[in-house]
């Protein structure tokens, strides 16, 4: 059975003590998830032939990275086909200890912004641009909407 | 595909790097937003505390250790099945001569440093593992044993070797005589 205590008991703490000062705090957790999505996908794609397209990164992001980090896959992915992605996990597992439904709503943003910064630090590695923003309406589904940019 | 014993140990092998890779953006931050290597170090040991304390019910779930009558018994168990269990290695312990409250934990194979080769420039007095220390203590005092846990040599320092020191309060005297009883 795939357990990472560890690395959820760390996730839980850093957005806690991160968060003491909630704006900058957010920034800080964005920007430790960007350097492990950086690192992550450097090792995933390590013996993975390159990449099709940019559909194709964003399936590997949504299979593999997420699989590796949060134990499944991304529920549902929505594209406009114009670089607009939308992916949906249903179960998001760093949430599902939180709630299910409105309670601690608020406290939502701070176990998204690791996450946020891992899926645009993985597009960096991979050569693409990205901004991430995250959306909850009722734990513990949560939204990630990743716009990649036009180089 | 693979064998499913295989699989198990390939999914710790992915939770460990992945704790690892965290880690490592984690004190990278903590550089970023403080100059001063001590303010560092005692972020990651607050936070380590503050996980400790919590993960210590998850270990005592997952081991189903029984009640440890002695320091040296505790340490023991901190090495060889805690660290195992969560970082996959086994610390070698040992004693200090003088007294039976000082004990140290020698890491030979540390995986969270796998990724470092040397501390960054200007953090000379970095404790990079500082929050192992933390870890240990939290979870000590949760089981009603406090104890100051520090890094006592650390390779990324330039020593040879990684040890963490766990010092207990001396047991009081009387004790002793109510066992001869």
């Amino acid at each position: 059975m795939a357990d990472s205590p560890l690395f959820q008991a760390l996730h839980m703490e850093m957005a806690h003590a991160l968060c003491a000062d909630q704006e900058k705090g957010l920034g800080a957790l964005e920007g430790v998830g960007f350097r492990v999505g950086q690192g992550l996908s450097e090792r995933l794609t390590k013996e993975m032939p390159s990449f099709k397209d940019e559909l194709d990164v964003v399936k590997f992001l949504c299979k593999d990275l997420w699989i590796n980090v949060f134990k499944k896959q991304v529920d549902n992915l929505r594209t406009n086909h114009q670089g607009t992605y939308m992916l949906q996990d249903n179960q998001f597992l760093p949430l599902s200890r939180l709630s299910n439904g409105k309670q601690y709503l608020e406290e939502a943003p701070k176990f998204l912004a690791f996450t946020c910064g891992l899926v645009k630090g993985a597009l960096s590695n991979l050569g693409f641009d990205s901004t991430v923003t995250a959306e909850v309406t009722a734990m513990p589904s949560s939204k990630f909407q990743v716009v990649i940019q036009k180089s | 595909m693979s064998r499913p014993m295989n699989r198990r140990q390939d999914n710790h092998k992915i939770s460990r790097e992945l704790f690892v890779l965290t880690y490592g953006a984690l004190v990278a931050q903590l550089c970023k937003d403080y100059e001063k290597d001590e303010d560092v170090n005692k972020y990651l040991d607050r936070m380590g505390y503050d996980i400790g304390i919590r993960l210590i019910e998850d270990f005592l779930a997952r081991s189903a250790m029984r009640k440890c009558r002695s320091y040296s018994e505790t340490v023991d168990v901190i090495a060889q099945v805690a660290f195992k269990m969560y970082l996959g290695i086994t610390p070698s312990v040992s004693c200090s001569n003088t007294t039976e409250n000082e004990f140290f934990l020698m890491l030979d194979n540390n995986p969270l440093v796998d990724f470092v080769e040397e501390l960054p420039p200007g953090r000379s007095s970095l404790c990079y593992c500082n929050l192992l220390c933390g870890v240990i203590r939290g979870a000590l005092e949760m089981v009603h044993l406090a104890a100051e846990v520090t890094f006592v040599q650390d390779r990324l320092k330039g020593d040879d070797v990684t040890e963490i020191g766990i010092t207990f309060p001396k047991r009081l005297e009387v004790k002793k005589h109510k066992r001869n009883k």
